[in-house]
């Protein structure tokens, strides 16, 4: 399959190049990724949504883009060449694009600028993000009933609120099924270094943790996961192919349907800046199929994802305690986008500081 | 398994693939090569051991390949340095540049694809034996290559007449030359050696370690490998000693975040590299043991008198 | 068959000339049949990659900008080279000058005036300089080796930065981001000319001139290279040997600082995780592709900054990967580091058999 989509953008890549001359009629969409295209992880996430627009919208848009931009001033000048090159609308994909979208879309008034995970907005420059967290709770339920141990272990890279987000809406949805799961957490400081990842979970196992989580992008800790007999979770891919007996389900990020949409509105003329943060509901959140799992938690599973579709469930819905036992909201009340988006404290029964 | 005995496994499998890396740079050293290259030649060995087990189903044809691999970068890199006699320092990181490069290239139909793992060789009985059971006769093969070369290579460089000539061609390659060695020859086969070596390090990651291919995947090993051999003034057997130690450091840092030791992993890491400089600065000091140890022509170009 | 070199009596100057020219030539021919093999038009690849580049202002801009550092850390590095001191930690040096720069807009942001920028600069320069020192009296009074010990400092110095970023000098207001605040009025490094060619453009002007000046009109100059080409005969002369040491490592260290506080002050405006794509290591290869000298280091840097600029383009309109840059570029460095060696040597082909004759009969 991902050599099948490898294929395809290799095809859409020479389409381009050798391209008809009436394709200058067309909107140009244009993305910008942190790492390869075919990382496997949060690059290939945004990638298979540019080919889904290329699928939805190729007679009307033509899309590009650069790949292993580093963060800085390189970022500033591949954005601008993007803007320069006739993009009507540029997607930059990392929280670290953030300052040059801006410095650049302050040059470039009439193209639209997307920034991903990202705080700052303008009147040409929306930012987007998925909520990862309606996930992270579904397998914090998985995790505290298929455990023997009691114990996940859980790789993360920076604590970032992203980040510390998510390691809470992991425990609220195990605390919700074992009240005394334990969590134990690595920072290894990078997003994808499989050697790093594969060491952590390592460690993680050998520490009596008997489930995976990750918050970084390779299969490493799957796979390491398989070799134990042992079992974990896939991160933005559905990472089934690296761990077939090792991956309960895997949180999937599917951005093709913004990205259909947003560029939709360009054309259209609709687009409008803002800051969207859609998820499970709107599709850009997706859960991979639930395997090695039994029946009835994998129902249990879907209910939860069901129940958080229809809205009748929000992961962050009080009582929520902080580590020190204050209460950060009461019973039956949830939490505020700007306060899940600021998120800087773990919750009651996470051990450990978060790092300073 | 217990805990204490994961953990040495794991720091065993870390320290795996720089021993392969550190042996096969100490050989060209001793030698009077100094190769920085080592990255790119780990990176290609990845990449070909990678790409050809997936072809041809066969992990074994894959750590072929990826000794040929690393032996044709290196042979790359002695043309230029030991025929061409230019710098060792640059080409070594031109080396690097093009190898990182390369790799990519080459490797960019393989990403996203699970790898085939080697098979580990569980002799029944003897694994079972607690503590040093799965540590001694439980790990991959591999890792016992690694240590079987180690072996022969210090007994190479100590107890033999071709190892006598490979550390004074690396000593002094003017009396080595006057002697009738033929210094060019000797260097360039250690190159070529040291090219295997980074190559079966490369396949070690890319098919044992994470079995896998993505872009950069050697994450800054091959130059913890070079820091390595100097940690080990030259010695096979500290090589050995080093690689456990420095996979130690990296992997005794994720245990304790797990158990919520604070301190700044950054600090951890940086301890085999503080280490290295002092250890340099203490075998320099001691003018006997850097005489015996550092190959005293490290670095500088040969060029045979006629 | 057998390559024997033969030293020519003096160095060729037609090689000194011919040399990079060939081997750029040599890379462009590689280079064709390398995107030949990858199913591109090599024609518009080429173009695409070396002229497309140069045939607009704003690309012009960004290519002085990324060369800026690269050129500047070069020049020093030059000078360490030729007299034979192998500073390869420039990018820890860099990373030292970017901290010990950043250390009062980051802790006094109130801080604001006319005289912040120069103290800025000073001590981005005394931070690399004294990080470039450590290698250097290590060196000269236990006779460390120096391109080991400051291979091993850039990662030292790297880890510290990751750590002061991400811990004590993160942006209290920046949500656990690992940024430093942002650097604003005085602080940050004017523009010069066109709309983003900072004042550093002018540094590496005057580094040139200066480097130009010293190598060819002074006795230190002179000392640098028969110290480097001749360390005996220096001696002889009494040259010292240790004082020289220092002296192009507290240069290399001062001006890979200065390239390192320009970047943080300029194009980046904080302090981050990363402050450099390796610049301190690309300008190892742009030393040597400008043959250590200062106008050759001058074009190599430019030509340096235009493959990765080029790099970039082919990558959004052909969809070739981005790492055909490093290939480019370590093919370039083999070239021009082989085609040197004619500048000192002929070669001769020798048939092995009539060799072997030749020794048999003394």
């Amino acid at each position: 399959m991902k050599r099948l989509m490898i294929a395809a953008s290799a095809a859409v890549a020479l389409a381009i190049a050798s391209g008809p001359a009436g394709a200058q009629d067309k909107l140009k969409a244009c993305f910008v990724y942190v790492g390869p295209h075919n990382d496997g992880g949060w690059s290939e996430g945004h990638e298979t949504g540019r080919l889904m627009v290329d699928e939805k919208l190729g007679d009307k848009v033509e899309t590009s883009y650069v790949e292993n931009v580093p963060e800085g001033p390189d970022a500033e000048r591949a954005i601008e060449r993007l803007a320069r090159s006739g993009c009507g609308i540029i997607f930059t994909t990392s929280f670290g694009f953030m300052d040059p979208t801006l410095k650049v879309a302050e040059k470039f008034p009439d193209v639209k600028f997307e920034h991903a995970t990202g705080f700052k907005t303008a009147d040409n420059v929306t930012t987007y993000n998925a909520r990862f967290y309606e996930g992270r709770y579904i397998i914090g339920e998985i995790a505290a009933k298929m455990s023997k141990t009691g114990v996940a272990g859980y790789i993360v890279s920076f604590p970032i609120p992203e980040v510390i987000m998510g390691i809470n809406a992991f425990m609220l949805g195990a605390q919700s099924v074992n009240p005394d799961f334990k969590v134990k957490i690595v920072w290894i400081n990078s997003w994808f270094d499989p050697g790093k990842e594969g060491d952590a979970a390592k460690a993680l196992f050998d520490q009596g943790a008997d489930i995976i989580v990750q918050h970084t992008d390779s299969p490493a800790p799957l796979q390491i996961a398989q070799e134990r007999g042992l079992h974990g979770f896939g991160q933005a891919h559905d990472m089934y192919d690296f761990a077939p007996k090792a991956q309960y389900t895997a949180i999937v990020d599917n951005w093709g349907p913004y990205y259909v949409r947003r560029i939709q509105d360009v054309l259209d003329g609709t687009w409008k800046s803002e800051a969207s943060w859609d998820g499970l509901k709107e599709g850009t959140v997706l859960m991979s199929d639930y395997t090695n799992l039994p029946d009835d938690v994998a129902a249990e599973a879907e209910a939860t994802e069901a129940a958080i579709i229809a809205g009748e469930f929000h992961p962050f819905t009080g009582p929520i305690f902080k580590q020190d036992g204050t209460e950060v909201i009461g019973e039956g009340e949830v939490l505020d986008d700007g306060a899940l988006l600021g998120m800087n404290y773990y919750i009651k029964g996470i051990d450990g500081e978060i790092p300073q | 398994m217990t805990m204490f005995e994961g953990i040495l496994l794991t720091i065993v499998t870390a320290a795996t693939p720089l021993l392969f890396v550190a042996i096969g740079e100490l050989v060209s050293e001793r030698a009077g090569v100094l190769n920085l290259g080592v990255e790119g030649m780990m990176a290609v060995g990845a990449v070909c051991g990678f790409a050809i087990a997936h072809l041809s189903g066969s992990p074994i044809l894959g750590i072929f390949a990826a000794i040929l691999g690393g032996m044709i970068m290196a042979s790359l890199f002695a043309v230029v340095t030991l025929i061409f006699v230019a710098n060792q320092v640059a080409s070594g990181l031109a080396l690097t540049l093009f190898g990182l490069g390369l790799s990519a290239l080459i490797g960019d139909a393989f990403v996203g694809i699970p790898g085939i793992g080697l098979p580990k060789i569980d002799i029944p009985g003897l694994s079972d034996i607690p503590v040093i059971g799965s540590l001694v006769f439980g790990l991959d093969p591999l890792t016992y290559l690694a240590v079987a070369i180690t072996i022969a290579v210090s007994w190479f460089l100590f107890r033999t007449r071709g190892g006598l000539i490979l550390r004074s061609v690396g000593d002094n390659h003017v009396s080595a030359h006057a002697l009738g060695y033929g210094v060019v020859r000797v260097r360039f086969m250690a190159v070529l050696f040291g090219g295997a070596c980074a190559g079966l390090g490369g396949a070690y990651l890319s098919l044992v370690y994470t079995p896998q291919w993505t872009q950069n995947m050697t994450a800054g090993r091959g130059w913890i490998a070079l820091a390595l051999v100097v940690f080990a003034s030259w010695l096979p057997y500290r090589v050995m000693i080093g690689a456990v130690l420095f996979g130690g450091i990296s992997i005794l840092q994720l245990h304790a975040q797990g158990f919520n030791v604070p301190i700044p992993s950054q600090f951890l890491t940086m301890l085999p590299y503080l280490t290295t400089v002092i250890v340099l600065v203490l075998i320099s000091r001691n003018r006997t043991l850097l005489r015996i140890n550092t190959p005293a022509c490290l670095g500088q170009p040969f060029v045979p008198d006629r | 068959m057998r390559i024997e070199l033969i030293r020519r009596p003096e160095r060729s100057s037609a090689m000194s000339l011919l040399s990079p020219i060939i081997a750029i030539v040599l890379t462009v021919i590689t280079g064709f049949f390398i995107f030949l093999a990858i199913g591109v038009d090599p024609l518009e690849a080429l173009y695409i990659y070396f002229i497309e580049p140069l045939t607009a202002w704003w690309t012009v801009e960004a290519l002085l900008i990324k060369a800026a550092p690269i050129i500047l850390i070069a020049i020093g590095l030059s000078l360490c080279y030729r007299s034979n001191n192998w500073n390869i930690g420039a990018e820890g040096q860099l990373v030292a000058g970017a901290i010990a720069g950043s250390v009062f807009p980051i802790l006094v942001p109130e801080w604001n005036g006319p005289l912040v920028l120069p103290v800025m600069l000073l001590m981005g320069i005394a931070g690399g300089m004294l990080y470039g020192a450590i290698p250097a009296l290590l060196k000269i009074r236990f006779g460390t080796n120096e391109i080991l010990t400051s291979l091993m400092l850039v990662y030292v110095a790297q880890l510290f930065l990751d750590w002061l970023a991400r811990g004590p000098w993160r942006n209290p207001e920046g949500y656990n981001f690992p940024d430093s605040r942002e650097f604003d009025g005085w602080q940050v490094l004017p523009v010069v000319f066109g709309d983003d060619v900072r004042l550093n453009a002018i540094f590496v002007l005057i580094a040139v001139a200066v480097a130009w000046f010293v190598l060819s009109r002074t006795i230190t100059g002179f000392q640098i290279s028969v110290l480097g080409q001749a360390p005996r005969a220096a001696a002889f002369a009494g040259f010292s040997q240790k004082r020289m040491v220092l002296m192009t490592f507290l240069i290399s260290g001062g001006l890979a600082g200065l390239a390192g506080i320009c970047e943080v002050a300029g194009p980046i405006e904080m302090l981050r995780t990363s402050v450099s794509p390796g610049y301190g290591f690309t300008a190892i290869i742009v030393a040597f592709l400008g043959r250590l000298n200062p106008v050759g280091i001058l074009f190599a840097g430019l030509l340096l900054a235009l493959s990765y600029i080029g790099g970039e383009g082919i990558q959004i309109v052909l969809g070739v990967s981005d790492q055909i840059t490093r290939v480019f570029q370590g093919m370039l460095l083999f070239f021009v580091l082989t085609c040197d060696t004619f500048i000192f040597y002929r070669v001769r082909f020798v048939s092995t058999r009539r060799s072997a004759a030749a020794e048999a009969t003394p």
